[in-house]
């Protein structure tokens, strides 16, 4: 039974190859420009993560506090859950940095009797801690520290990279939603018309007493390789352009391969489910 | 066997098409289902083979009810019954042999079955040296013989037959009708819709519903008692 209905979604392909190659390659497209955002947002994701690293709460130090209770202040920061990773940096490395930094103003520095940089500890949070919320709570707790002056964090710098991911996110899923949709239109058309070209077989099929998941399953088959023809497409696109674009224009990164195989699997689920879908539309007019 | 019990059927568009019709045909029961264009021979045959439900009323057929059977078990009741049409309905595409595997094929047979079987059943109707033409290549009666074929494939128990002869000329009519009386000698139940009242009275011994505006307004089984 299995083997028939393979047999009939081949036929079915063969019969009418025009559109069948037609829509999967309308579906290729559409996944294709949804590959293209995947590989946009992986890299902005990759650079984001990259900068991301830069997100740290810095403590300045009051001048008088002792080393005792600077090892106490270093070891409860971190315990703390959303902490990887601290540095102390004592008011002569201060000093040391900004005469590197600030190359224009040794002289200044040079000239001054007493050094008036604060010492101070920077504190890296672990990634998933790296949100406005976070970064905002840690600060908070530090600066409860009666020897701590001063804290400061890149508040606005971590709100914006936030909010810029977001914005991706929900951008990618709108146009992926789209692009579905468009995909799914023209799987559902393809399968109209191959349902209207066996309506004379179909007809027979329910004449002589065939189950209707019998019917169903050829047409369900072909929807399921055209969209997994089509997703392996877009695939093939998407890594076209990558090749094309690396290097050449930019350092980019390839796709994870969880994300290349479940964007091409999920060809052949839009393929199932459009094709479903359009047999629950059209497949009742033969009774 | 089967049975309609007080069945009323109305269509969308067209109102009443049976009213109140009660039958009830027996085991390897042979009876014509007559009367003028329009009053209701092919629903009910459509009623029995469950392309229509009733509006009112009853069918039964070989154990399954309309009042209980759902849409999935109606595959089930179509290889019990077996259906014939005036235009035949083959596929053009197909053999006469292709289209008797076909039915067999998509009704979840057997693959090594269905050589065998398809060559019984082209020998049962006469046709074992046309298996491999096309429909097109057959006359009408040859082509009708080969959808009656087909309706046997499951061994139904009842064979439905809407006007089976109404475009065949005289000889090829009686070729198919004598071919339906010997299905009928082994067993089968026949119930055959014509207004060929000729074939009707050729053969007398038969039983004959006649319909008239959606109701049965004669029956020879029970005309002693009435008429
Ligand atoms: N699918 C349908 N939709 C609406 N009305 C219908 C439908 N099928 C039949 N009818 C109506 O129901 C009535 C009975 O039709 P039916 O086809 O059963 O008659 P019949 O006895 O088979 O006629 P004929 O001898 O011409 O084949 C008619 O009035 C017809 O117009
Ligand atoms: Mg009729």
């Amino acid at each position: 039974m299995a083997s028939s209905s393979i047999r009939g979604a081949i036929g079915a392909l063969r019969r009418s190859p025009g559109l069948a190659v037609l829509s999967a390659v309308s579906i290729g497209l559409s996944l294709f420009v949804l590959g293209m955002f995947g590989l946009v947002t992986h890299n902005v994701d990759v650079n984001l993560r990259h900068i991301e690293r830069r997100v740290e709460v810095v403590a300045y130090l009051r001048d008088d506090v002792s080393g005792q209770l600077l090892e106490v202040l270093q070891n409860d920061v971190r315990s703390f859950p959303e902490v990887s990773d601290l540095s102390h940096v004592s008011k002569f490395e201060a000093m040391r940095n900004a005469m590197q930094d600030l190359e224009e103003f040794r002289e200044v520095f040079t000239d001054l009797e007493m050094n008036p940089l604060p010492a101070s500890i920077e504190i890296q949070l672990k990634p998933e801690f790296r949100d406005p919320e976070s970064v905002r709570r840690v600060a908070e707790l530090v600066s409860l520290y009666p020897f701590v002056e001063d804290v400061q964090y890149g508040r606005e710098w971590v709100e914006k990279i936030y909010r810029l991911r977001r914005v991706g996110g929900a951008v990618a899923a709108v146009l992926g939603t789209a692009f579905a949709i468009v995909a799914s239109l023209i799987i559902g058309n393809t399968i109209r018309m191959a349902v209207l070209s066996r309506r004379d077989e179909i007809t027979i099929m329910r004449l002589v007493g065939a189950t209707d998941a019998f019917i169903r399953r050829p047409f369900l088959l072909e929807g399921l390789i055209t969209g997994l023809g089509g997703g392996a497409l877009a695939l093939g696109l998407t890594y076209l352009t990558y090749l094309v674009m690396d290097g050449s224009l930019l350092e980019l990164s390839w796709l994870p391969n969880l994300w290349a195989i479940s964007g091409t699997l999920a060809g052949g689920a839009l393929g199932l489910l459009a094709s479903a879908l359009a047999l629950r539309r059209h497949l009742t007019t033969y009774v | 066997m089967i049975k309609l019990i007080s069945v009323y059927k109305e269509y969308p568009r067209s109102g009443l098409a049976l009213k109140n019709v009660s039958l009830h045909i027996r085991k390897g029961e042979f009876a014509f289902l007559t009367g003028p264009s329009g009053a209701g021979k092919s629903t009910i045959l459509r009623l029995i083979h469950m392309t229509e439900r009733p509006s009112e009323g009853e069918v039964r057929v070989s154990g399954f009810s309309s009042k209980q059977v759902k849409r999935r078990d109606i595959p089930q009741l179509r290889r019990r019954v077996g259906m014939v049409f005036q235009d035949f309905r083959l596929l053009r595409t197909r053999t006469a042999a292709e289209n008797l595997a076909f039915a067999h094929e998509v009704t979840g047979g057997k693959r090594s079955e269905i050589k065998a079987k398809v060559q019984r059943l082209l020998a049962q109707v006469g046709l074992a040296s046309r298996a491999s033409a096309y429909p097109e290549e057959l006359s009408g009666g040859e082509q009708q013989r080969i959808a009656i074929a087909r309706a046997l494939i499951h061994d139904p128990v009842i064979l439905l037959a809407d006007e089976p002869t109404g475009n065949l000329d005289e000889r090829a009519a009686n070729g198919v009708f004598d071919l339906i009386r010997e299905i009928n000698s082994v067993g089968t139940a026949v119930l055959i819709a014509t207004h060929d009242l000729d074939l009707v009275r050729r053969f007398s011994q038969y039983r004959v519903l006649e319909l008239a505006d959606g109701a049965i307004v004669y029956d020879t089984l029970h005309s002693d008692g009435k008429q």
